[in-house]
């Protein structure tokens, strides 16, 4: 592959000299969306309507894509009245055929991109999307007694798991547990599916409608699993159920067996550092970035009109050259200081004065 | 005091902030209502820039083939110039960031021009439009090497530059380039040195690549017709030269535009900003194939008053902004092209003499209250 790497870089670079300014992927991609590697589309081919809020789409994607692990999410991005935006979602399907992708998209309430997705989204539509990414992942080799919770829509990765498993190694799934809320039985995504798994393999399924038995409480949740101290948990829900939990888990229970997913921008770290000044070298708009604040809102609140998408450091939308000083990593206080570096201003503050090629 | 620019110093300073929020209400409009539509627009635009530009280069692979070699210019003319004017000048405008798309977006695009992009959005974006038509500080009307207002010092050199005005316009891309590095600005030390070879090492990165591209690499694919494509390829580059030099020349220079002394930046209000930009800027006339392969400079005026809203909306809102000038008492410079381009090179070849100071034939002002202050006039 070295050499033949080699090669397909130089056939790039000699083609890139009959093609610039542009670059050979700007022609593929203007020719067809799912040819171009910079912007990788992928085409929706068929729609599941799960529920009356809850689509499957089933994505067609490019060949050269990244395979995504069991539990992993990818940012989608869709043009509405021209703009594009991007959200993320967890991957339903099973990591083995990667170029068959599905992801499970509930209309919030009120939401404009994922009521469009879910609601408006025709066959043949294209959508662009991102690389893999996430820890929500099983791992390997897989823990032997495993407990899963999952609340609406948090069904949607850990969907992607089962069906993992069931392919791969479906012994894992004997003796594990799925505790899954949603409001009534005919809400539950997925919900013949998994009932099906249950009568079929050895997964037990505790099914929580709320309507009528209320929200699930830790004590609740110990109830119905009485070993779940013994378990290694995979949790996706609300941030209500996912901070219950993750408060149990400290008093009661072992903090690292349990994995939670969350769908909202990460807290930024205890110590947000100094802050600083931001230069966006190209915009050639300066503003002060505080403490704990993204480089992005800076800009945005300075009038800068910046590239951006998914706005939590998944979609790569937002990147910018780091010119010279340093960043830090909002989510996990790392400093990044290398020139050149390519930094995402949506999850990156000031460490002391910076420039940003944008 | 900011000196009151002439044909608008019939003006109140209400009135002139009230033509500011009438133009801020337009803007505003246009903004609210960008959608699907305009995105289609600027993705069909580009699809056809690469389309003539790919069909119009394997024409040219047979190049010694006549009807080839004629087909594959004119496609590789029309790609070249639709790069330059609606797709490369307005992208770098940031017309189409709205659309968070970075695939066009004005901080990754790069053009068909021998001027970086980087290098442009500082010279023009920044220094023409913030300092339209000042005398001294926009670069663009203060062509160093041309006498383009009478109040330009007359030198005997400037007695070729009619001659110097056809020739810059058969290598425009090159003269803007070389411009843009603003050598003139190391002469006066308000750049140093090293500024000016950083600039030149980007320059001579891109320049270098496109010369090849299309006086090297394409014609040696055409084997045997190597000459005959590299023929075919200069007379592209300077058919756009040409096409591209005048736009841009009837943009700000034709009778009826105004330039201004550098102290009416001082304390200048948004609506004595507009105003400039609509008095210092002129318009050209035509149909919509037309206004597309200006870039929509067509609608110079309009640009100049919003130079980050879409180009593809100049045109409905020029009637409203006519409108706006008319109401007012402001000329509204416009006319045909040969007409403009006519009046433009009229300038040109009287400024190549001493003298050309105001004359009579100026846009007829509306009848107002003595100006305040020195009017400043391009003569015809």
């Amino acid at each position: 592959m070295g050499v033949l790497g080699d090669i397909g870089r130089r056939a790039r670079g000699a083609a890139a000299l009959f093609t610039q300014p542009l670059l050979p992927d700007d022609l593929l991609g203007t020719l067809n969306p799912l040819w171009s590697a910079s912007e990788p589309h992928a085409r929706v081919v068929g729609l599941r309507r799960e529920t009356a809020d809850t689509t499957t789409l089933l994505l067609h994607t490019p060949r050269a894509r990244t395979p995504h692990r069991a539990g992993q999410f990818v940012g989608i991005g869709t043009r509405l009245d021209g703009v594009w935006q991007w959200r993320t979602y967890s991957v339903s399907s099973r990591p083995r055929d990667p170029r068959r992708l599905a992801v499970t998209v509930t209309a919030v309430p009120g939401g404009t991109v994922s009521g469009a997705l879910a609601h408006r989204t025709p066959v043949g539509a294209l959508v662009r999307i991102g690389p893999p990414a996430g820890e929500f992942v099983l791992p390997d080799p897989v823990p032997e007694k495993l407990l899963f919770v999952t609340a609406g829509s948090g069904i949607t990765p850990v969907m992607g798991i089962l069906r993992d498993l069931v392919d791969t190694r479906p012994h894992a799934l004997d003796g594990a547990v799925l505790v899954h809320c949603d409001r009534t039985p005919d809400e539950l995504v997925f919900g013949s599916e998994l009932r099906r798994l249950a009568a079929t393999t050895g997964l037990r399924l505790v099914e929580r409608h709320t309507a009528a038995e209320g929200r699930l409480t830790p004590d609740a949740l110990a109830d119905a699993v009485p070993d779940w101290a013994a378990r290694e948990t995979w949790a996706c829900g609300p941030a209500g159920l996912l901070d219950a939990l993750a408060g149990h888990w400290d008093r009661f229970g072992d903090p690292d067996a349990l994995h939670v997913e969350r769908f909202v921008a990460p807290a930024p770290v205890a110590d947000p550092g100094t802050g600083g000044r931001v230069t966006f070298t190209t915009s050639g708009i300066t503003a002060d970035a505080g403490p704990g604040v993204a480089l992005m809102a800076a800009g945005e609140s300075a009038g800068a009109l910046l590239p951006n998408g998914c706005r939590m450091g998944i979609c790569h939308t937002c990147v910018g050259k780091l010119r010279s000083g340093g960043v830090r990593d909002l989510r996990n206080g790392d400093v990044h200081d290398t020139p050149g570096q390519s930094v995402r201003t949506c999850v990156s503050g000031a460490a002391g004065d910076v420039e940003i090629e944008l | 005091m900011p000196e009151t620019p002439s044909a608008a110093a019939h003006l109140t300073d209400e009135q002139v902030e009230a033509i500011g929020a009438e133009l801020d209400a337009i803007r505003a409009e246009v903004v609210d209502s960008l959608g699907e539509a305009d995105a289609r627009y600027i993705h069909r635009v580009i699809a056809a820039q690469r389309a003539l530009e790919v069909g119009g280069r394997a024409a040219l692979l047979f190049s010694k083939f006549p009807p080839a070699w004629i087909a594959g210019t004119a496609a590789l003319s029309v790609a070249k110039i639709l790069d330059n004017m609606e797709i490369g000048h307005n992208v770098l405008h940031g017309q189409w960031d709205w659309m968070r798309d970075p695939k066009i977006h004005s901080t990754t695009w790069e053009w068909d021009h021998a001027t970086p992009a980087e290098a442009w959005k500082k010279t023009h974006n920044y220094e023409h439009h913030t300092f339209t038509n000042i005398r001294g500080k926009d670069r663009d009307l203060g062509y160093t090497i041309m006498r383009i207002t009478p109040e330009q010092e007359w030198k005997p050199s400037n007695l070729v530059q009619p001659l110097t005005n056809f020739g810059l316009s058969l290598i425009f891309e090159w003269g803007i380039a070389l411009y843009d590095l603003e050598f003139d600005k190391v002469k006066d030390g308000t750049k140093t040195r090293e500024e000016a070879m950083a600039d030149l090492k980007t320059f001579w990165r891109k320049s270098r690549k496109q010369f090849a591209k299309d006086f090297v690499l394409f014609p040696l694919l055409s084997g045997p017709g190597f000459l005959q494509t590299a023929a075919a390829n200069l007379t592209a580059n300077v058919v756009r030269n040409v096409w591209s030099h005048a736009v841009i020349f009837c943009g700000h220079f034709p009778d009826g535009t105004e330039t201004f002394e550098e102290d009416r930046l001082d304390g200048e209000t948004k609506g004595q900003w507009y105003i400039r930009q609509m008095l210092g800027s002129a318009n050209l006339s035509g149909g919509k194939l037309f206004h597309l392969m200006t870039g929509n400079l067509s609608h110079q005026i309009e640009h100049h008053l919003f130079p980050d809203i879409p180009s593809n909306r100049y045109a409905e809102i020029a009637p409203k902004v006519r409108e706006i000038c008319k109401r007012y008492g402001l000329p509204y410079t416009t006319g045909s092209l040969p007409r403009q381009y006519g009046k433009v090179l009229r300038k040109i070849t009287r400024l190549a003499f001493p003298g050309g100071g105001p004359k009579a034939d100026v846009t007829p002002l509306p009848a107002r209250p003595k100006p305040v202050g020195t009017p400043v006039r391009l003569a015809g």
